[in-house]
């Protein structure tokens, strides 16, 4: 048990981060994540809002399948929505980014809730493929509306135009995606802090039960898969900022198994979980990749030796989680957390 | 038991049929204001299955069940939770993941307002209302129920008694005005049955709730009981006082089958004193 931790109000005791060293890490933790486009290379800044693009999907999906228990695989298709609405407001409506943003949110949770209908008769690998169907038929859509996606030939996206400011290189869009990223996890905590949060957990754990306790199942499990659709739908529409080019391509089926792994990696029903695990699934295949780099020139054809086995080593890596950590990364982060708060004595 | 006063449910002529399997063959009993009515009966007689009438998850084939005189049959379970229908479960229905104060706080759901805005800012509303529930779960239900010492723990590494205990929390939780126990004791060692009697005691007096229960421990029921509905193969065949209704010959055949009836009398009598 940690000592030294008494609260004097109910409401410190369920703040986010209930104490003082928390607090002090976290004010470390931005200040690093603003400082860091000033001290890091393109490559870096690339990646990093690459990531966090990731972690806003990521925690979406992990609202509706870690936390709510509908295992849902059209997160990538979801994204595709918003990434169109972005597309399309700007190439054909011409209005501004941030409000193109929140309406392409909108409207993939629209989707979304319309997808999770199934999802009150059906659960588990059967929702699972209930979405992956609805998934192929947005697909189609994407490549078949022509009026609005273009077809097959996708669409140019302009860049970014905030309060006249131009957003093109990842330098400028990362102070538009990481902030939105905070608050998107944000808003996620928050969430299991109230009514609606424990709500999805009892949906979870015990639906039948979680009815008798007052809570209407349709209208929750709709709720769930409307929010983790608007993340997915404000993460596709940076992406469409990011890439600067959406095409049925861009969100390719196996898309929505790399969320799906992300969030089982990271840690189901975590919040840290989602943020760990989108950071692993994302940087783990280019830290292998550097290290390839490293390697080819103490071997003579190390490119073509290497390549294949960090893709092997990569799928070893998500078996052995399933295996050795079930809860995820998130828990090897509490069990860290808890050896220095007790040390020096054990557990 | 006071004759003068509404009861506070009433079920009226309640018929349920699994195709052709007749679980329930129109059942009439009353839950007067502020007693605790005992149902008790065989296996098998249909008391679970009167519980799951009256929170919403059969739908009987036929009959009524007036909830403050009013009908309840086309209300959809949460509906009937939010009118102050609480009720606890046989094989104990709490949610793993959650912590014990999660598991508690949640039965406070239905008369919450928080919407999902105020949930993702936490600001307002939802501040408001998380900080009054908490108030009141930790002054009023935990504290009541002696489990301080556990609020943080996962519900999933607690003893079965102590699961009971929070379940009975969970739906206090509820705002109940009626509560209904399945087998509050059962698979409990005197003293936990003793302290849950205790609760169950308080409740009816401090609370002011009124208590149906679904208990096979006649110690129990003869302790605590007020009122006692006796069903076999999904009929009442006698109700009444608990002194009553364990003199009735009726109720201690359907018990022993046949054969012995002064003996089971006696058994009756000695557990009740």
């Amino acid at each position: 048990m940690r000592i030294g931790t008494a609260k004097q109000t109910y409401a410190a005791d369920e703040a986010l981060f209930d104490t003082n060293v928390q607090r002090a890490w976290m004010g470390l933790f931005i200040a690093l994540c603003v400082a860091f486009p000033f001290m890091a290379s393109e490559y870096w800044l690339y990646m990093a809002c690459l990531v966090a693009i990731h972690v806003i999907s990521v925690t979406g999906l992990n609202i509706v399948t870690g936390f709510t228990g509908l295992v849902s695989l059209g997160q990538a298709a979801f994204m595709g929505v918003g990434a169109y609405a972005v597309a399309y407001a700007e190439t054909k409506l011409g209005t501004p980014a941030l409000l193109n943003l929140l309406a392409a949110g909108l409207l993939t949770a629209a989707v979304g809730a319309l997808v999770g209908i199934p999802s009150l008769r059906v659960k588990g690998l059967y929702l699972a493929i209930a979405t992956i169907a609805s998934s192929i038929i947005l697909h189609f859509i994407f490549a078949n509306w022509d009026s609005v996606t273009n077809g097959v030939k996708g669409v140019s996206v302009p860049p970014a135009r905030i309060f006249g400011v131009e957003l093109g290189r990842p330098f400028a869009l990362y102070f538009l995606i990481l902030p939105l990223a905070f608050l998107s996890v944000l808003g996620a905590a928050n969430l299991f802090r109230t009514r609606i949060g424990r709500a999805f957990i009892a949906i979870r754990d015990r639906d039948i039960s979680a009815e008798v306790l007052g809570i209407p199942l349709l209208r929750y499990k709709l709720m769930s898969f409307a929010l983790a659709s608007f993340y997915a739908g404000v993460a596709g529409g940076l992406w469409a900022y990011f890439f600067r080019v959406v095409t049925p391509e861009s969100f390719p089926f196996v898309y929505s198994i790399f969320f799906l792994a992300a969030i089982i990696v990271g840690g189901m029903g975590s919040i840290l979980g989602s943020i760990l695990g989108a950071v692993f699934m994302t940087m783990v295949p280019e830290v292998l990749k550097i290290g390839v780099g490293v390697a080819s020139p103490l071997l003579s054809d190390a490119v073509a030796v290497l390549s294949p086995v960090r893709t092997i080593v990569f799928g070893i890596l998500i078996i052995g989680f399933l295996v050795f950590e079930p809860h995820g990364l998130a828990e090897i982060w509490s069990r860290i957390r808890r050896f220095f708060h007790l040390w020096p004595f054990k557990t | 038991m006071d004759g003068t006063e509404r009861p506070v449910l009433e079920v009226n002529g309640l018929s349920l049929a699994f195709g052709g399997l007749k679980v329930l063959n129109d059942v009439s009993f009353a839950v007067p204001q502020g007693s605790v009515t005992a149902i008790i009966g065989p296996n098998g007689a249909g008391k679970t299955s009167i519980f799951n009438c009256i929170s919403g998850f059969y739908r009987p084939k036929a009959g009524h069940i007036l909830f403050e005189g009013e009908d309840i049959g086309p209300f959809h379970p949460p509906r009937r939770a939010a009118l102050g229908l609480a009720r606890t479960f046989q094989n104990i229905a709490l949610f793993r993941g959650m912590t014990v104060l999660d598991n508690i706080k949640l039965g406070r759901h239905a008369h919450m307002k928080t919407s999902l805005l105020d949930a993702l800012c936490y600001f307002g509303r939802a501040r408001r209302e998380e900080m009054e529930l908490r108030r009141e779960v930790e002054e009023k239900i935990i504290d009541f129920l002696e489990i301080d010492h556990i609020r943080n723990k996962p519900v999933a590494s607690l003893s079965y008694g102590l699961r009971k205990r929070v379940e009975l929390a969970r739906a206090l939780a509820m705002k109940p005005k009626i509560l209904m126990l399945d087998e509050p004791v059962a698979g409990m060692n005197r003293e936990e049955t003793e302290d849950m009697a205790r609760f169950i005691l308080d409740v009816k007096e401090e609370w002011g709730v009124t208590i149906l229960m679904v208990e096979h421990d006649m110690g129990l029921i003869m302790d605590i009981s007020d009122h006692v509905v006796v069903l076999n193969f999904g009929q009442v065949i006698a109700a009444g006082k608990p002194a009553e209704v364990t003199a009735n010959p009726d109720v201690i055949r359907a018990y022993l089958g046949s054969g012995d009836v002064e003996a089971l009398r006696r058994e009756f009598r000695g557990e009740a004193a």
